[in-house]
């Protein structure tokens, strides 16, 4: 084992976060410590509101930690890049480019040298794959919800990033649909051997896809419990049959519940308390 | 012509109908004495005699002229500015009560020291046309631009470009529609702020046509000028208005 081996490909070390408020100090980090490995596949999982896309932000490089250390291939995180592939949960497909546009936008950048004569093949392929064909040159006013998150995912896909960051990249699309790009991102990752770290709301899709859940608290996020899922990859739809997917998926339920329950207790207002 | 434009003709035209209708009507109720209104017809006739025989289209040449310079040099400026003090909080903070200062200043308060400082030729004209389509146009542009959310530029760069890649691909995009609100803001003011601008000594124009029927007490004259000035300010705006749709396909408006 030579050192690089030892360098984690991600690091939380003791990480807090302090967003300053009008109204004062928000603290919506606290002491979170992990680790992501190359081919890990990490997913996040915690009541609405708590940090997860704060968090998250630490690592894509847009939000620096107030203590601690977010680290990427050993090195603090400076600032966003193209090694770390973000598929936002507002989307941010550009509304001055059509459909075809938006994929091919990360193509044309000069860091990704894609040469010219692959992009347009790309953006077939990516048209295709996520239902997007008979739009390509539509721009985004005319797409539905769930149209324009499969497009941030194609854009995201398209220059073949790593390590993604995914923030609930599913969460606009039917089960169906869903289930379709649960499946296909499985593929990606079998074919492309990613690293991926994935928020999500819904327990079956982090037991499905992921390796490793983090199950975070309520604000501030703290870590609640780090479990490693027991099933190899491959996956297919069969494994949510399984009744180890069953005891899993009842024990991180209960987890993100007491969390949901004890945001539910914060929340209430003091005129409810007496 | 198919039944959907015509009806659009018509609805476009209902409205002057109505005012021309009104116009008359107010005329004739006897509230008013007539003689200090001409009749449609009568400014309509008048409008014909300046047209053919005292080069009324000289007239709005010139005016035209001073405005499309007074606002091509005005935003030219502005949108710099503008998007500076858009773009970096601190600049704004710091520029924002200088500019509100400036902008409160009507025009034709400004007329004695523009005469000072620039004369009473053209150039005098097109301070006053360029002061207030640069402070209409410096004002929509660092609103505009202080709103374009960070999502978009975030977005570029974590598929990878360059301070210059998102400049050139994310922020001028971003930028345009605000250009030409900015630029069918100032043209509105510069319209408005002609007849001062034409207060110094001017010859021709519209603003001066005006001044000059004043002293007569030619009021069909100066009808004719209002007149000139709104349709010149209204066929400008809808060809900005075109220009702004063919530029902005891509954004979503509340009505289509
Ligand atoms: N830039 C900011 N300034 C101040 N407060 C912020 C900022 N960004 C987020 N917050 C606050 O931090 C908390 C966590 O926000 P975050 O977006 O990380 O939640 P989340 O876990 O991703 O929620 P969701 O599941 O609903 O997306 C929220 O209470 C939010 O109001
Ligand atoms: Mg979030």
């Amino acid at each position: 084992m030579n050192i690089a081996n030892s360098i984690h490909r991600a690091q939380f070390d003791r990480v807090s976060l302090e967003f300053k408020t009008p109204k004062g100090r928000l603290r919506v980090v606290e002491d979170v410590s992990y680790e992501i490995n190359d081919g890990d596949f990490i997913a996040v999982i915690g009541p609405s509101g708590c940090g997860k896309t704060t968090m998250m932000s630490m690592l894509a490089g847009f939000q620096k930690p107030t203590t601690g250390k977010v680290l990427f291939d050993g090195q603090p995180v400076k600032g966003p890049g193209p090694e770390r592939g973000v598929i936002f949960q507002e989307y941010g497909v550009f509304p001055w480019l059509t459909v075809k546009e938006n994929i091919a936008f990360g193509l044309k950048l000069k860091a990704n040298h894609v040469p010219l004569a692959e992009r347009d093949q790309i953006c077939e392929h990516y048209l295709m794959l996520m239902g997007l064909a008979d739009f390509a040159n539509s721009y985004p006013k005319h797409l539905s919800g769930g149209m324009r998150q499969r497009l941030a995912i194609a854009r995201a896909y398209a220059v073949k990033p790593q390590f993604l960051l995914m923030d609930e990249p599913f969460g606009a699309l039917d089960a169906q649909t869903r289930a379709n790009m649960q499946n296909l991102l499985l593929k990606v990752l079998a074919a492309e051997g990613k690293t991926v770290m994935l928020i999500t709301h819904s327990v079956e899709e982090a037991i499905y896809l992921s390796s490793r859940i983090v199950v975070v608290t309520a604000r501030p996020a703290r870590i609640k419990q780090i479990i490693d899922v027991p099933f190899g990859y491959p996956r297919d739809e069969t494994l949510q049959e399984r009744p180890e997917f069953g005891e899993l998926r009842s024990h991180i339920r209960e987890l993100v519940m007491s969390e949901y329950r004890a945001q539910q207790a914060q929340l209430r207002p003091a005129s409810f308390s007496e | 012509m198919d039944g959907s434009v015509a009806r659009r003709f018509l609805l476009g035209l209902a409205p002057w109908a109505g005012a021309v209708l009104l116009w008359y009507g107010v005329r004739w109720s006897g509230f008013v004495n007539p003689s200090l209104i001409p009749a449609p017809h009568r400014v309509a006739a008048k409008f014909v005699e300046l047209l053919l025989h005292e080069g009324l289209l000289f007239d709005v040449y010139a005016s035209t002229r001073r405005v499309f310079l007074g606002v091509v040099l005005g935003i030219l400026v502005a949108v710099p500015v503008g998007f500076l003090l858009g773009w970096y909080r601190s600049a704004r903070t710091f520029a924002d009560p200088m500019i509100n200062f400036f902008r409160a200043l009507p025009p034709i308060a400004l007329i004695p020291l523009v005469i000072v400082y620039f004369g009473v030729d053209e150039a005098a004209k097109l301070v006053i046309l360029f002061y207030a389509s640069f402070f209409a146009g410096v004002i929509v542009m660092y609103e505009g631009v202080s709103q374009i959310t960070p999502l978009y530029i975030r977005v570029a760069q974590t598929l990878g470009a360059g301070e210059f890649e998102i400049f050139r691909k994310v922020i001028i995009p971003l930028t345009v529609p605000h250009i030409l609100t900015a630029l069918r803001v100032a043209l509105g003011v510069a319209w408005a702020t002609l007849v001062a601008s034409e207060l110094i000594a001017a010859q021709r124009g519209l603003g001066a046509l005006i001044q000059n029927a004043s002293t007569y007490f030619l009021l069909d004259v100066i009808y004719v000028g209002i007149i000139c000035i709104g349709c010149v300010a209204l066929i400008m705006d809808m060809i900005l208005r075109r220009i702004s749709a063919r530029l902005l396909v891509w954004q979503e408006r509340a009505v289509g």
